[in-house]
């Protein structure tokens, strides 16, 4: 009786591998036509698709299929079409090579554009020279991973972003790499997704870019280089662990640039070599803990718009300024951070320093005020006002303080 | 003139001043590379010594010298040489003591502990402050004969370029803020070889911070070659024009 179950459960495992079939198209192939095969193919078949050059226009999957590529087949928008439009739940898009979507400001072609649907799979593509690369509207529940998409954008107005997020939920971006597009990452209205180990380099405007995307974790990326850093506004609640923010210089160039954000968390990153590490406008109740903050022009603009904020247990080494502010209204709390230009002592050993430290220098306030005074830093003079400005502040605000600075750089 | 020149450099070297010049720039640029663990650290305490010691020295050094020696020169000015081989020869043999001691001093230390853009930067630089500011010794104390005088004037001269000038371009960059002062500002530094100095070693160890908005503007000018090669040719003038104006006047003193 057992054997004939176990026959039985066979026969059924057997049958939906029989039901569910495989498309093959291909140069040597009976299906030349990568449109013919998605128009024959039923829910739940595979179109798998072999090397070669495919100029068919816009490709629309309107079913659920899993549409795979063998050796990367290159599908080609010659400038004209948008690529690949996604209009079905649940599709697979794999190991394709897309190249040459259209340029349009009004629809704007994508090389992958993925219409109002949920549970769909962008992985493993190269895209290549494309107007927008990636594009989720009104997605849910979609994943898009370990794709390379790279462009030539020479002119901000005239490239799209590399992975385009628009009023979607539970998204995953996961081990992308993304070059010389517009923005790297763009997020508007979408909400409680993952952004992980992506890599976002040479970007002409922003490599991360995110607004009104409440909930979401940015965890392990990398942004380098870009024109203009990492830009996040208008949020609550982000969640901002172990990034890499690196080389972006520039004017009003930010390793990580932060404007209306609230509850959020700033924890592990490392701003590295930028011309501002951090600049906060109008930030509430955010946590900065356990960043580094190296060879960076600015560590951090505080604007005097922001307010309970936690500055802690952070590494600030090799800088030019530690922390400018452009206000003397402090409503910030800074604690236990390492300050490499801290010149106290530390009495009773337990490795907190016993004189107060004011991160602020006269100069970051004087530049701040007239930005080109910047042509007499680190003269003798200056250095001679900053002395007698940190024993006596009266032009920088004296409640701009960490009580409790450390006395040697954290490991982080 | 060879020979005036190294019977100069030996009497500047028999001289203990400048050999403990040197050992107090040795000392200072090896102790500010060991005690920090971060050698930018060490790099900002060599900044300070070239903006601030290494002119003191060169300048004061230099006038007293050119005192005390004066029998020496109308000794030579009895023998048949022309009288700027003589003022030429000095010159010479002042500025390459203290450029020796400069680079004995701190530039060997730098070589081996920042042996990058910074620190070749910097030698380069505290080379050219140091005969820019024997240069200005020889314009000061051509001036007058009186020896404290003349000291004064020296001591004048540092204090204008170390604190006043740039005091003076503070006032000037906030009294002007409500124009578009920043390429006038270029201009002015070139005024303070210091300045000319500084900026260049800014634009080598500040590198991110120059690349704002201000920073941009200078950095557009003096972080390109052409504004490089500008700035030391400005440099190199600081050298020329003091001393020929020194030259000039002492070919027709009456000693």
């Amino acid at each position: 009786m057992k054997k004939n179950l176990f026959l039985f459960f066979l026969f059924l495992l057997f049958s939906s591998f029989l039901h569910a079939k495989v498309i093959e198209v291909g140069a040597n192939k009976p299906m030349k036509s990568i449109k013919k095969a998605i128009a024959l193919a039923k829910i739940d078949d595979t179109v798998l698709v072999y090397n070669g050059v495919y100029k068919e226009g816009n490709i629309v999957i309107d079913k659920k299929i899993i549409f795979i590529g063998k050796d990367y087949p290159v599908l080609d928008g010659q400038k004209k079409y948008e690529v690949l439009s996604v209009k079905a739940d649940g599709v697979i898009v794999k190991s394709f090579k897309v190249i040459n979507s259209g340029y349009g400001t009004l629809d704007d072609p994508c090389g992958i554009k993925v219409y109002n649907r949920k549970n769909v799979i962008i992985q493993d593509n190269i895209l290549d020279n494309n107007f927008f690369g990636i594009y989720i509207q009104n997605g849910t529940k979609c994943i898009v991973k370990n794709n390379k998409i790279k462009a030539y954008g020479k002119q901000e107005q005239l490239i799209g972003n590399g992975i385009h997020c628009w009023k979607s939920d539970s998204i995953q971006i996961l081990a992308n790499t993304i070059s010389g597009h517009r923005d790297g990452i763009y997020f508007e209205f979408v909400t409680n997704s993952m952004v992980r180990r992506n890599i976002s380099i040479h970007n002409s405007r922003y490599g991360l870019h995110f607004m009104f995307s409440n909930d979401d974790a940015y965890i392990s990326n990398v942004f380098k280089n870009n024109g203009a850093g990492v830009a996040v506004m208008y949020t609550h609640r982000v969640k901002m662990y172990n990034n890499y923010f690196l080389e972006n210089w520039g004017d009003s160039a930010y390793g990580l640039l932060l404007k209306e954000i609230t509850d959020s968390n700033i924890i592990g990153n490392h701003f590295n070599e930028n011309t501002s590490g951090i600049h906060m406008e109008g930030i509430t109740r955010t946590r900065i803990e356990k960043n580094v903050f190296k060879a960076n022009g600015w560590g951090m603009n505080i604007q005097a718009s922001c307010m309970d904020n936690v500055i802690k247990n952070n590494n600030f080494v090799g800088n030019t300024f530690d922390i400018s502010t452009n206000g003397s209204l402090v409503l910030n709390t800074f604690n236990s951070n390492y300050w490499d230009k801290y010149e106290g002592y530390d009495l009773n050993k337990d490795g907190v320093g016993d004189v107060p430290y004011r991160p602020l220098s006269l100069f970051a306030v004087l530049t701040e005020r007239n930005p080109s005074t910047m042509l007499l830093f680190r003269s003798f003079m200056i250095t001679l006002l900053d002395k007698s400005e940190k024993i006596l502040p009266s032009i920088t605000p004296d409640n701009f303080i960490d009580k409790t600075p450390l006395m040697h750089s954290m490991s982080l | 003139m060879n020979r005036i020149i190294k019977i100069i450099f030996l009497d500047i070297l028999k001289n203990k001043i400048v050999l403990a010049y040197t050992l107090i720039l040795a000392l200072l640029s090896w102790s500010s590379f060991g005690l920090e663990d971060n050698s930018a650290k060490g790099l900002l305490t060599i900044l300070n010594v070239i903006l601030f010691t290494v002119p003191l020295v060169s300048i004061l050094f230099a006038t007293i010298y050119l005192y005390n020696s004066s029998e020496f020169i109308e000794l030579l000015l009895s023998q048949p040489i022309k009288r700027k081989k003589i003022w030429l020869s000095l010159f010479l043999g002042l500025s390459l003591s203290m450029v020796a001691a400069f680079f004995i001093g701190t530039g060997i230390p730098l070589l081996i502990n920042a042996p990058d853009s910074v620190g070749i930067m910097m030698i380069v630089v505290g080379c050219l402050i140091s005969v820019i500011f024997v240069a200005l010794a020889f314009l000061g104390s051509i001036l007058t004969r009186d020896k404290a005088k003349g000291i004064g004037i020296a001591i004048m001269i540092w204090l204008y370029f170390a604190l006043l000038f740039d005091g003076m371009v503070l006032f000037l960059l906030f009294q002007l803020s409500d124009y578009p002062i920043e390429k006038a500002m270029v201009a002015v530094t070139a005024l303070s070889p210091m300045d000319l100095a500084r900026i260049q070693i800014l634009l080598q160890l500040d590198v991110s911070a120059m690349m704002g908005y201000t920073g941009a503007i200078f950095k557009d000018f003096f972080g390109t070659s052409l504004g490089l090669i500008m700035s030391f040719m400005l440099l190199c003038l600081w050298v020329v024009i003091p001393f020929y104006i020194s030259l000039k006047k002492f070919k027709n003193k009456d000693l």
